[in-house]
C-alpha cells in the first residue's frame, strides 16, 4: 500500500512539549501520508501518546507546528477544529466508552450529535458497524458488562461510524491475549481495506505490528528517530532504532546486517 | 522567610490560574447555552435528576425547618407577648433566607457532588477527550442541559421548601402550641411583600448557577487539582472540595445578594 507520492495529511514539525520542567517532546518531525498506515513505536514513557494527542488537537505544542489537512491545529478556530475532527476516528488506549450508555448508544452518539440522520438511518448504520465487528446481540449491554476485547471492538465501531478519513489507534492490543489481538488486527485490516482510511497506530506490539504498517517511526529521547518502511526500519543504522530492534526482536536481525556488510566487502 | 514568601506566591498563582480557568469555563458554558440546537430531552433528564429527585429531601428538610422555626419563634416571641407575629416571622425567614439557602445546600449535597464525580470520572477515563475528538462540544453536550435544569429546578424547589416550611410552622405553632390560626396567616399576609419573594427567587437562580458552575468545573478540570486529581481518590478529593467550595460560595453570595437587595 505504501505510496511515496501520496500527499501528507498530518505534518508535525519541530514539536516541543514540556510537562512541568520535564521536556517530553524535543522537536518531533513526522509526516503521515494519505491512505497509509503509520505506526509509532517506542519504549514506554517516551511520549507516544503525547504525540497522538498533538495530532488530535487535545494538547497544544509549546513550540513547533501540527498541521492536519493543511490546517495548523494551534491557531485554528474552534469551529474549524470541529470540522477537522469530523474526519477523525479514535480508539483510545482504555477505549473511553461512555460507561453510562449502552453499546448501541455509544456507537450512535456521533451520528446523533454530528449528523442529521434519521432514526432509521442511524439504526442501519450502527447495526452495520456492529455486525462488521461481530458484535451483534450486544446492543443493549453496558460497557462494564463486556470483556476487554469486546470493548475494543465497540470502540472501533464507534471510531468508524462516521466513515473517518484518519483513524488513530492508541495501543489497540494492550491487555489482550494473542488471539484477541489478532482479531483486532484482522478487523483493522478488513475495515481499512473497505473504508480506505489513513491509520496512525501507537503500539508496543513489535514485530507483529510491522506486518500491518507501511511506515514505522521510532520515538526516542523526545524525537522521531526515523520514519521508514518496516524492512528499512529493521536494517536501519540509527543507533536508537538498532537498539530498539535488537531489544524487541532479538539479535537475529543485527547479525543479518553484519553478514550483509561481510558480503559487500567480499 | 523566603520559603514562606515563595509558597505564598505559589498559592496566589494557583488561585489565579484556577479562577481564570473557572471563569472561562462559565463563559464557554453560557455561550453554549445560546447556540442551537437545544435538546429538550437532555434538559428534561437533568431536571429529573437535579430537581425531581431532590424533591423528597426538600420536603423533609423544609417541613422540619418550618417546625423548628415555629417552636423557637413561639418561645422567643412569647417573651415579648407577640406570638401573633409567628406567622410572619416564619414566612419571612423562610422566603428570604432559609428557603433558598437550605435548598441550595441540599442540592449541593445531592446533585452537586454527583455532577462533580460524574464529570471527574469522565475526565479521568478520557471520555471527555473522546467527545472532543468526535467533534462533540462537551460544554454543549454535558454542561448546558445541567445549567438549564438547575435554573428551572432551584426556584421551584425553593418554593416547595417555603410552602412546606410555612405549613410546618403552622403545625407546631397553631396545632401544638395554640397560636390563633387566623393570626398566623393574617400576619403573614400583611408582612410578606413581593420584594421578599423576589429576593428568594433571585437567590435561588444565582445559587442554581453557582452550584452547577462549581461542581461541573471542578470535575472538568480534575487534572489541574493541586492535591492530585488522578484515580478514584482524586475524584473523591475533588468532589469533597467542590462540595465545600460550593457551600461556602452559596453562603457568601447569600450575604451579598441580601445586602444589595435589602
Amino acid at each position: 500500500m505504501g505510496n511515496g507520492e501520496a500527499k501528507s495529511v498530518i505534518e508535525l514539525s519541530g514539536v516541543e512539549k514540556y510537562f512541568g520542567a520535564q521536556k517530553v517532546l524535543d522537536g518531533v518531525n513526522l509526516s503521515v501520508r494519505e491512505g497509509t498506515t503509520t505506526v509509532i513505536v517506542g519504549a514506554s514513557g517516551q511520549g507516544k501518546s503525547v504525540v497522538l494527542k498533538h495530532m488530535l488537537g487535545l494538547v497544544k505544542p509549546d513550540s513547533g507546528k501540527v498541521t492536519v489537512f493543511g490546517q495548523d491545529l494551534a491557531t485554528i478556530r474552534r469551529r474549524q477544529l470541529k470540522k477537522v475532527r469530523m474526519g477523525f476516528g479514535v480508539l483510545f488506549q482504555n477505549v473511553a466508552l461512555f460507561d453510562s450508555m449502552t453499546v448501541y448508544d455509544n456507537v450512535a452518539l456521533p451520528l446523533r450529535e454530528r449528523t442529521d440522520a434519521t432514526k432509521e438511518e442511524i439504526r442501519a448504520n450502527v447495526e452495520e458497524k456492529l455486525a462488521m465487528m461481530d458484535l451483534d446481540g450486544t446492543t443493549e449491554k453496558y460497557p462494564a458488562q463486556l470483556s476487554g476485547g469486546m470493548k475494543k471492538r465497540v470502540g472501533l465501531a464507534r471510531a468508524l461510524v462516521l466513515n473517518p478519513k484518519i483513524v488513530f489507534f492508541d495501543e489497540p492490543t494492550t491487555g489482550l491475549d494473542v488471539n484477541k489481538s489478532n482479531e483486532i488486527y484482522r478487523l483493522f485490516y478488513r475495515t481499512q481495506a473497505e473504508l480506505k482510511y489513513t491509520a496512525v497506530i501507537v503500539s508496543h506490539d513489535v514485530p507483529k505490528i510491522f506486518k500491518l504498517s507501511d511506515y514505522v517511526a521510532l520515538l526516542a529521547e523526545g524525537k522521531i528517530q526515523g520514519c521508514m518502511t518496516p524492512d528499512a526500519f529493521q536494517l536501519s543504522d540509527n543507533p536508537h532504532i538498532r537498539a530498539f530492534v535488537e531489544t524487541t526482536m532479538g539479535p537475529i536481525y543485527s547479525s543479518e546486517r553484519e553478514e550483509r556488510g561481510l558480503y559487500e566487502e567480499i | 522567610m523566603r520559603k514562606a514568601l515563595e509558597q505564598l506566591g505559589d498559592e496566589c498563582l494557583y488561585f489565579l490560574e484556577q479562577a481564570g480557568r473557572m471563569g472561562l469555563f462559565l463563559v464557554s458554558c453560557l455561550i453554549s447555552l445560546l447556540i442551537p440546537p437545544y435538546k429538550p430531552q437532555a434538559i428534561l433528564k437533568q431536571i429529573h435528576f437535579i430537581g425531581a429527585r431532590s424533591l423528597f429531601v426538600i420536603l423533609f428538610t423544609g417541613a422540619f425547618t418550618g417546625m423548628v422555626l415555629g417552636l423557637q419563634g413561639y418561645y422567643t416571641l412569647r417573651q415579648f407577648g407577640s406570638e401573633g407575629l409567628l406567622g410572619s416571622a416564619v414566612a419571612l425567614s423562610l422566603i428570604r433566607e432559609l428557603g433558598p439557602v437550605l435548598t441550595a445546600l441540599m442540592v449541593i449535597g445531592r446533585a452537586g457532588s454527583a455532577i462533580c464525580a460524574e464529570i471527574g470520572i469522565m475526565r479521568n477515563s478520557e471520555q471527555i477527550d473522546a467527545l472532543e475528538c468526535m467533534a462533540i462540544d462537551p460544554y454543549k453536550y454535558l454542561m448546558a442541559p445541567k445549567f438549564v435544569a438547575a435554573i428551572f429546578s432551584l426556584p421551584l424547589l425553593t418554593f416547595v421548601f417555603d410552602v412546606i416550611g410555612i405549613f410546618g410552622g403552622f403545625l407546631v405553632g397553631v396545632s401544638l402550641l395554640g397560636v390563633n390560626e387566623g393570626t398566623y396567616f393574617q400576619g403573614m399576609y400583611a408582612s410578606v411583600v413581593w420584594q421578599d419573594i423576589e429576593m428568594g427567587l433571585v437567590k435561588s437562580l444565582v445559587f442554581g448557577l453557582l452550584i452547577i458552575w462549581i461542581s461541573a468545573a471542578k470535575g472538568y478540570y480534575l487534572q489541574f487539582e493541586r492535591s492530585g486529581g488522578f484515580g478514584a481518590e482524586g475524584v473523591s478529593r475533588t468532589t469533597t472540595s467542590a462540595v465545600v467550595l460550593a457551600s461556602v460560595t452559596v453562603l457568601v453570595w447569600d450575604y451579598l445578594i441580601s445586602a444589595i437587595l435589602l
